[in-house]
């Protein structure tokens, strides 16, 4: 008989804190809605921030209360997401161009010039502080993987040359890597229509270039010559391709010296 | 008033509950990465503590002691702390969401924070009356906030230290924790010969 009090005890007060939660958040529940809900369950949930929002539940509260009208400001979740989002919301969105991120360098080992060694912490941004990072070239990737580091997808990694390099097919254009590039070496480009990419930053003149590193655009227009349609044009020593010009011919590649287009 | 002084000076240094009593660790451990959540998860322990012990505390007096059930103690008071949170968290989304988004995840976490039931516990047995028994919850919280922030510090740094391989992650924090727990061993006997 002894050990009826305790268990009576203990199951009495488990019974009043229950039913006092059950009370209390009936009484106080916080009426959630559902509309906000279904569109924070079609949002892939990674919150990673490329929608300008603090995550996930941020865009979906925005969507919800109007604040935000354009359905498609998810990069990771891509067209499909938009489409599901603009069939809740009835707002719109813009065709989504798939993209992917590429690091605009190419001067790994061998190719660019180092000025200094660094043994400083592994971070590009800290490195950058010294004398904008350790590459002659100040345009050069530094390899110390800042980008791979906030990568929410594991696209980043930097490769035994000490450039880093996205892979494209994990890559869902979150924009992470580029806020965090000290260079701003990081763009994002058609996934799809393959654009070629010119793989250099450098605004050096040609002959400068060429002193720091073997890759680097040198500025002496071929691509603009050879290009059937324009889209090349080359400002300051640099290339750049007009990606709605472009028809992908691939010529530009070809003729490029110095295998900055790619 | 003097004994609230000593109480808060130990609790918070000599006797502090993670770094001295070695309570609590695994938030200790797991939050402890950034500093902005370090603090967050500290002002929910200091949070239910004290509620904890003032629900507790009238429970063992006024109850559990005149059945002569005092051996119910640790499970009533579990029962107890989970029921606490659970309310706290309904209450907080309810009248103050702001404070309820900044704690977000910890506040449920706490639940199984063994510093809490450390606390009420401890209180009981070292048989203190209800206001030293709050004010020592009080001072356990606040040194488990002094604990954490410290540490969120030292591991912000350790984050970007180069550690040897085998090193890495939990055995450098370990490490880390004892020097700063060791660091804190230097208080003992302050409290005693500031008050005595």
């Amino acid at each position: 008989m002894q050990i009826i009090i305790p268990i009576g005890f203990v199951a009495a007060l488990a019974l009043v804190l229950g039913l006092g939660l059950a009370f209390v958040s009936e009484k106080l529940a916080v009426p959630v809605d559902e509309h906000e809900e279904h569109i924070l369950a079609v949002l892939p949930g990674v919150n990673c921030g490329a929608c300008g929002f603090s995550g996930c539940a941020g865009y979906a509260k925005a969507l919800h209360t109007g604040a935000e009208t354009n359905a498609g400001l998810c990069a990771p979740g891509g067209d499909e997401v938009a489409q599901e989002i603009g069939k809740l919301t009835g707002f719109s969105s813009e065709h989504i161009v798939p993209q992917v991120a590429v690091v605009r360098c190419q001067g790994g080992e061998n190719v660019a010039k180092k000025t200094y060694h660094y043994s400083g912490m592994r971070s590009c941004r800290m490195a950058a502080q010294l004398a904008g990072g350790v590459k002659a070239c100040p345009c050069g990737c530094i390899g110390l993987g800042d980008c791979a580091v906030v990568c929410p997808y594991d696209a980043i990694r930097v490769c035994p040359d000490g450039i880093a390099r996205v892979e494209s097919e994990k890559c869902r254009a979150c924009k992470a890597c580029v806020a965090v590039c000290p260079k701003d070496l990081i763009v994002l480009v058609q996934k799809e229509h393959p654009v070629p990419a010119v793989l250099c930053c450098s605004t050096l003149k040609g002959g400068d270039t060429r002193k720091v590193c073997t890759k680097g655009c040198i500025g002496c227009k071929k691509c603009e010559k050879v290009c059937p349609n324009g889209a090349a044009k080359v400002t300051n020593f640099m290339a750049r391709i007009d990606a709605d010009r472009c028809i992908a011919c691939g010529e530009c590649a070809k003729v490029c010296p110095v295998g900055a287009i790619q | 008033m003097k004994i609230f002084i000593t109480i808060l000076i130990t609790g918070i240094l000599t006797q502090n509950f993670v770094l001295a009593r070695f309570l609590g660790i695994c938030p200790f451990l797991g939050v402890s990465k950034k500093v902005g959540t370090a603090a967050g998860m500290s002002v929910a322990v200091i949070f239910v503590m004290v509620l904890a012990t003032a629900a507790t505390w009238p429970i063992n007096a006024y109850l559990l002691v005149p059945r002569g059930l005092e051996y119910l103690q640790t499970v009533v008071f579990i029962l107890v702390i989970a029921g606490l949170v659970q309310l706290l968290e309904v209450v907080l989304k309810r009248f103050l969401p702001p404070l309820y988004d900044a704690l977000g995840i910890y506040l449920p976490l706490i639940t199984t924070n063994c510093a809490v039931l450390g606390v009420v516990l401890l209180n009981i047995q070292n048989q203190l009356d209800y206001p030293q028994a709050l004010a020592t919850s009080l001072a356990g919280g606040l040194g488990f906030l002094v604990a954490m922030i410290l540490f969120a510090g030292v591991r912000e740094r350790l984050e970007s230290a180069e550690i040897p391989k085998s090193l890495k992650g939990l055995p450098a924090t370990l490490a880390a924790a004892s020097l700063v727990s060791m660091s804190f061993l230097g208080f003992a006997g302050i409290a005693e010969n500031i008050f005595n």
